[in-house]
């Protein structure tokens, strides 16, 4: 039972990482109908400016406070890749607009391969570790000499997420620009019709993607302390399934997917096999597909004539 | 970022704001340094005592910093007002010269890809022959011969697949396995690598049928993974990530090409070179992917080639005429994976070691990007796009002499993927409906009428 318990903890805290990628793809896909590929390696490339960011603030500027670095570190983080996912909105995907469905796929394909072998001519090959950043947890039960333990980095991972998802449902249902994003969802010629911008609601939603994966970027460096040029492409997928899982194009359902496929991971890895956690997640993606194509909370897609 | 300086150099056309392209310059400068400070400016590498540690890079970051803005204030000084003016002109038909061109060039390839080892080897020997054949030749058309494959799937039946490497990998492990432990030659595995690949082509096209679009394009990514991380941990069957070491080596109808006694420069009575087997490979190579396209040529003449394109043009207008659309589209992924199956079985018997590393998804990112990039459905646009990205990031491969500028540390073949990355974004940017953007209709009423690309629809799955 503590066991159980214990994986259902840990399988939350990688959910909430995967919830707030899959953000990004569901976000990207509902307004302008694109699976944005390089999402997983926009996650990657902030979790490298994290690696950064918190070696000059520890190893140059000394600053002992873990919870001021943290924050320096997420805002950082997130400035940088919003930055950079913007640039490439405006660079690989703005000219593809309105061309053939598959052009902006191979563009994000191509954005994808750059970005991995990027950071690999960058900052090298190898596996880049840190030592961790918070240490210590609380022991729940002790039962049976199995220690139920919570993390103070998967709490604070916890409370980031549920901050941040605040924040985010405040941005898109109550805000001038979540509206304009719902609207440019829904029609985009009629959109701009009344007055909305649409070039700018689109850039504002790859900003907002890549700020997301930016704090899911920091949080899966702070949780496993390391990373690599090629850790891009499998959370990426997964976080995708998650979009996937949700019902694509819906909001909450990026999160709930998302921590649903941490807990399959996770429970599978604990009660199966750990070699087989990554089919386990792509068999979830198809079987999702072919079965429930629009997800637990999506529209069904109706072919038209 | 740029539109100010746009749409006043538009209309007027050739006066040029150098106050305003300086700006422009400056702007583009600034982002640079936003977009390239964490990740050029600084670099993580590992110290002595095995701690990592953050150093600086800063002239590198400023030489490219000030490259891309002298590259963007050239842009709207030169290029933009030069664009604005070649807008302004009406088009003009294709000039006679280039007419010829696209008339002669398919016999010419032809041509040229069949003496294309007896060139390499006047020019630089036998010695001398074996890179420039096998990197090049042999490399370029077993991506051809993929692109050819996924053209059937993609370019004609409009199924978007991202896990075709799945069955390529399925016809190298099919002959990899069964060479190795039962002995069978290549000649009687080809065939069976290829109707095993297609089986599987049916068994995983079927769940996919209701899916369209990007969906079915997950969805077979998924399933090439699934098989890749299968290949990885049924140690037992493949030997996981390890692959598989040893697998009989194609021979010239059994005769090894060794310099043995029983070998194929012994028995001919000829001095022993390794360039012999290399050529022996090319040709047959060659002559699989001309099988491909042989094929596929004439399939689109067959009901079931129109079938495909009729689908990909509109699926319920095919379902309202009576196609059956299930055996349409299995048909489609059991030829594509069986051309697949083929090249995968060539590739194990002429690499002699497989392994999982082979098959990532990155390949069927290439092959697929090879498709699209050379315009989906046009068989001699695919064979440009192949030899345009995989030669291109072959070269890379041969250029040792800028060592010599750069210094000894440089490696060029690290850039490659970079390089074709960017390249996959630039092609679609120019050309988002390919390189080769005209179509020939299959069928026509009284005269062959070549039309634009998009006028062809591309397929919703």
């Amino acid at each position: 039972m503590e066991y159980f318990v214990q994986q259902l903890i840990n399988g939350v805290t990688l959910g909430s990482i995967y919830g707030l990628i899959a953000i990004g793809y569901t976000m990207v896909f509902g307004i302008i109908g694109m699976v944005n590929f390089a999402h997983g390696d926009v996650f990657m490339v902030s979790s490298f400016i994290a690696l950064i960011a918190f070696l000059i603030l520890t190893t140059w500027l000394g600053i002992s406070s873990i919870a001021l670095a943290l924050l320096i570190i997420l805002i950082v983080a997130m400035l940088f890749t919003s930055l950079i996912n913007w640039v490439i909105e405006r660079i690989a995907y703005r000219p593809l607009r309105g061309s053939f469905r598959l052009a902006p796929l191979i563009s994000a394909i191509g954005m994808s391969i750059f970005l991995s072998n990027f950071v690999q001519v960058t900052q090298g090959p190898r596996n880049k570790s840190i030592p961790p950043m918070i240490q210590g947890e609380f022991v729940l039960s002790n039962r049976n000499d199995f220690p139920l333990t919570l993390s103070y980095k998967q709490l604070i991972i916890w409370g980031i997420t549920a901050v941040l998802l605040v924040a985010f449902w405040y941005l898109v249902a109550k805000t001038r620009l979540g509206r304009a994003q719902r609207a440019c969802e829904q029609d985009q010629k009629m959109a701009a019709l009344v007055g909305v911008d649409v070039d700018r609601t689109i850039s504002m939603t790859f900003v907002i993607a890549a700020a997301l994966a930016a704090v899911a970027g920091t949080m899966y460096l702070m949780y496993y302390g390391v990373v690599n040029f090629a850790d891009g492409f499998v959370p990426g997928v997964k976080a995708f399934t998650a979009a996937v899982l949700g019902g694509i194009g819906s909001l909450p359902g990026a999160v709930v997917g998302g921590i649903l496929i941490g807990l399959i991971e996770t429970l599978w890895s604990a009660y199966f096999s750990i070699d087989y956690k990554d089919v386990a997640a792509f068999s979830v993606l198809a079987i999702t597909l072919i079965f429930l194509p629009q997800g637990l909370f999506g529209r069904p897609d109706v072919e038209k004539v | 970022m740029s539109k100010k300086s746009d749409t006043q150099a538009a209309p007027t056309g050739w006066r040029v704001d150098i106050a305003g392209a300086l700006r422009d310059a400056g702007v583009i400068g600034l982002i640079g340094v936003g977009l390239f400070l964490p990740l050029i400016g600084f670099q993580t590498v590992t110290d002595i005592r095995n701690e990592l540690i953050v150093i600086t890079r800063w002239p590198l970051l400023l030489t490219l910093v000030v490259a891309i803005a002298v590259i963007r204030f050239a842009y709207s000084v030169v290029l933009a007002p030069w664009l604005a003016r070649r807008a302004l002109r009406p088009p003009q038909a294709a000039p006679a010269w280039a007419r010829q061109i696209r008339r002669w060039l398919v016999p010419f390839a032809i041509g040229f890809v069949i003496v294309y080892p007896v060139v390499v080897v006047a020019i630089v020997g036998f010695g001398g022959a074996v890179r420039w054949i096998d990197n090049f030749g042999i490399q370029i058309l077993i991506y051809i011969m993929l692109g050819w494959g996924l053209n059937i799937v993609v370019g004609l039946a409009g199924l978007l697949d991202l896990g075709y490497v799945a069955f390529y990998a399925v016809g190298a492990y099919s002959y990899a396995l069964l060479a190795k432990n039962f002995g069978l030659s290549f000649w009687i595995l080809l065939p069976l690598a290829g109707i095993l690949s297609s089986f599987w082509g049916i068994l995983l096209g079927f769940p996919v049928l209701r899916l369209r679009g990007d969906y079915l394009a997950i969805v077979t990514l998924a399933f090439g993974e699934i098989i890749r991380l299968i290949l990885i941990n049924w140690v037992d069957l493949t030997n996981g990530y390890a692959g598989i070491i040893g697998i009989p080596r194609l021979g010239f109808f059994g005769i090894p090409f060794t310099a043995n006694d029983d070998g194929f420069a012994a028995v001919f009575g000829l001095e022993f070179f390794p360039a012999y087997r290399v050529i022996f490979l090319y040709y047959v190579i060659l002559a699989l992917a001309l099988l491909t396209c042989f094929v596929t040529v004439r399939l689109r003449r067959l009901p079931i080639g129109r079938a495909w394109e009729a689908l990909r043009e509109d699926q319920i207008a095919c379902r309202s005429l009576g196609i059956n659309t299930t055996n349409t589209k299995l048909t489609a992924f059991a030829m594509g994976a069986m051309f697949a199956g083929f090249a995968g079985s060539f590739f194990a018997a002429r690499q002699g070691f497989i392994s999982p590393e082979s098959f990532t998804f990155l390949e069927s990112a290439t092959v697929l990007s090879i498709v699209v990039l050379g315009g989906m459905g046009s068989q001699i646009g695919v064979a440009i796009a192949a030899v345009a990205m995989i030669g291109g990031t072959e070269i890379l491969r041969q250029l040792d002499f800028l060592k010599q500028i750069f210094g000894p540390t440089f490696d060029p073949t690290q850039y490659r993927m970079l390089l074709f990355g960017l390249a996959m974004v630039l092609i679609m940017i120019w050309r988002p409906r390919g390189l080769i953007a005209t179509r020939d209709p299959s069928v026509f009423l009284k005269e062959r009428k070549t039309i634009g690309a998009d006028m062809v629809a591309e397929g919703r799955g």
